[in-house]
């Protein structure tokens, strides 16, 4: 399968650590009637980031933009890892001898044909060299379309 | 074109003399019409026939708003009240307005400049002209109103507010000048995806903003939104509204109509004339006024005179666009900052002017200036990295050209209050003294 298809859409919005805000973007989806499948948010203490990944990224770009919200689509790899002890190092250790470095991760809570999902960003924003890497090393990276669907 | 070629491009010297006869003429007025300035002139022995030149003109006391609010609301009337036929007042953000009269001849004299003000924008009768300034009270509606139909335009009475309809009404009537704040304009412009408008529909040449200071990235942003060509205007309640100053297609420092308002440049500390081209505090004094006629009033304004007849053959003083006024300078841990400093730091780092509010507070002594700036799609990431990075790179734009800390802060598009008139920008928590 081609390396683009691997790449999954995550939408990621600005916040302001206010009150209210988190739940202002969820119903703004919510009432678009898009399903968060993954979420996470990355905060300081002025500001945060949520990041989603959704059954439908751009319908949720489009929705949350004409709201006003300050949005972008990066790509991220969705990868299957054994739902065991060490399931997770295993995959971060063909990152490491690749010098793969991980700019964020997440995990989704559905596990996937038993597996653990987990979401991340890395490879100084060169994502296709990841993919490929983590082909070689038969670790599932999920196809974007089987993501949404989760 | 030129509205009135006689006046605009007269000679240096005719000028003057012009000046000098309409000067000497109000002063004489005034020390018989108005008892406030009769008591004035009479404490420091001021005769007005000592009044040789146009130089002599820096030996009379300045008036500013305290002495205007004094004489709340009409004492400093210089013809019987029945002859005025309009009242204007100034948005007094503290105690009482300044209420400001017109005559007939006033009025006159107001369409005459406001004309001269459209024609330096590129403007003839053949334009339509859409005036979004607040109806009322307020001197921009009324004076941009009269004097669009003194050139001939197809005035659109809009007034401020009401996005929408404004853009529907631009749209179905093909409006090509637009006229209000620049702030209004930079709303109106965000607001054209929201209500459904393309720029393409537009058939705007030129924009005629003013009341507000703004910046050159402010220009530059609504030139781009608007696919207009944006002229600064100048004007204030005071000497008679907008129709003081406007910007020719040079642009090159606003034409002051000086045949009705004679411009002086001063230090506002030590009141002293400034030479031509030095920055300080603009002072007017009517030449012509009938009912509420000013001598030496103090703006507030920071800008600079400079009197080289410009390329498009008026010959007018200029003045620098408006960099801010002695009163909206803060002063923070003792440094002069002027909010037009900060926006020129953040069009550099973001290529567009955001929108931005300063809030300024005391920890202990120390005074604290917080920068807070819209996160537009343009500065967008989604690590804090890369936010974090754009703050930083702020903040340090900021210090070299203010040379203090400023906290920048992010916050949400449209987070920040939009304005239909005035914008606030600055928002002082510090407790008075």
């Amino acid at each position: 399968m081609a390396v683009q298809n691997k790449l999954t859409k995550q939408v990621s919005v600005f916040l302001e650590n206010k009150s209210g805000r988190l739940l202002d973007v969820c119903q703004t989806i919510g009432q678009a009637r898009i399903n968060i499948r993954a979420l996470c948010i990355a905060d300081t203490s002025d500001f945060g980031i949520l990041r989603l990944i959704v059954d439908e990224p751009d319908r949720a770009l489009a929705t949350l933009q004409q709201q006003g919200f300050s949005v972008g689509e990066t790509s991220v790899l969705a990868v299957q890892v054994p739902d065991q002890p060490g399931g997770l190092s295993g995959v971060l250790e063909n990152l490491r001898q690749h010098e793969i470095n991980v700019e964020y991760m997440y995990a989704f809570v559905t596990p996937v044909q038993g597996r653990a999902v987990v979401v991340f960003r890395g490879g100084d924003d060169q994502l296709e060299p990841v993919v490929e890497a983590l082909d070689a090393a038969g670790v599932v990276v999920m196809p974007a379309q089987d993501v949404y669907k989760i | 074109m030129i509205w009135d070629p006689y006046y605009e491009c007269m000679e240096l010297e005719q000028r003057r003399e012009l000046q000098l006869r309409r000067l000497r003429e109000m002063v004489a007025r005034l020390a018989v019409n108005v008892p406030w300035y009769q008591a004035r002139f009479a404490q420091i022995d001021f005769h007005p026939e000592d009044l040789k030149s146009l130089e002599d003109l820096a030996s009379l006391p300045f008036v500013s708003k305290v002495e205007l609010r004094d004489n709340y609301p009409l004492e400093l009337l210089a013809c019987p009240a029945s002859e005025v036929v309009r009242i204007h007042s100034s948005s007094g953000t503290t105690g009482r307005p300044i209420i400001a009269g017109y005559t007939a001849e006033d009025i006159n004299t107001w369409a005459e400049t406001i004309a001269r003000t459209i024609c330096c924008g590129g403007g003839t009768r053949h334009d339509i002209l859409q005036v979004a300034y607040g109806y009322g009270l307020f001197t921009g509606g009324l004076g941009l109103h009269y004097g669009g139909e003194r050139l001939g335009c197809m005035v659109i009475p809009m007034s401020a507010g009401n996005t929408a309809r404004q853009l529907m009404m631009m749209r179905d009537l093909g409006t090509t000048i637009l006229a209000c704040t620049p702030s209004y304009a930079l709303t109106l412009a965000d607001a054209l995806e929201e209500e459904g408008v393309s720029v393409e529909e537009l058939k705007l040449r030129s924009g005629l903003f003013g009341a507000e200071p703004w910046s050159e990235g402010s220009r530059q942003a609504v030139e781009s939104m608007l696919r207009l060509s944006a002229h600064d205007i100048y004007g204030l309640t005071e000497i008679i509204g907008p129709g003081v100053a406007g910007e020719c297609e040079a642009k090159n420092g606003l034409h002051v109509f000086d045949d009705h308002f004679y411009p002086e440049i001063i230090d506002p500390d030590t009141g002293q004339v400034l030479p031509e081209g030095q920055r300080g505090e603009l002072v007017f004094t009517s030449l012509t006024k009938r009912a509420f006629p000013l001598l030496r009033f103090r703006t507030r304004d920071i800008s600079a005179l400079h009197y080289e007849p410009c390329s498009c053959g008026r010959t007018h003083a200029r003045m620098d666009r408006i960099t801010g006024r002695t009163d909206d300078m803060l002063i923070i841990r003792g440094v002069n900052v002027f909010p037009s400093q900060i926006e020129e730091v953040l069009t550099a780092v973001e290529g567009v002017m955001p929108h931005y509010q300063l809030v300024v507070t005391r920890e202990g002594r120390m005074d604290q200036l917080e920068v807070r700036v819209e996160v537009s799609a343009d500065i967008f990431s989604d690590t804090v990295r890369g936010l974090e990075q754009v703050q930083a790179q702020i903040e340090e734009e900021l210090h070299k050209v203010l040379g203090l800390h400023a906290k920048v802060s992010l916050v949400e598009p449209k987070s920040i209050e939009r304005s239909i008139g005035k914008a606030k920008r600055i928002i002082d928590q510090r407790e008075a003294g």
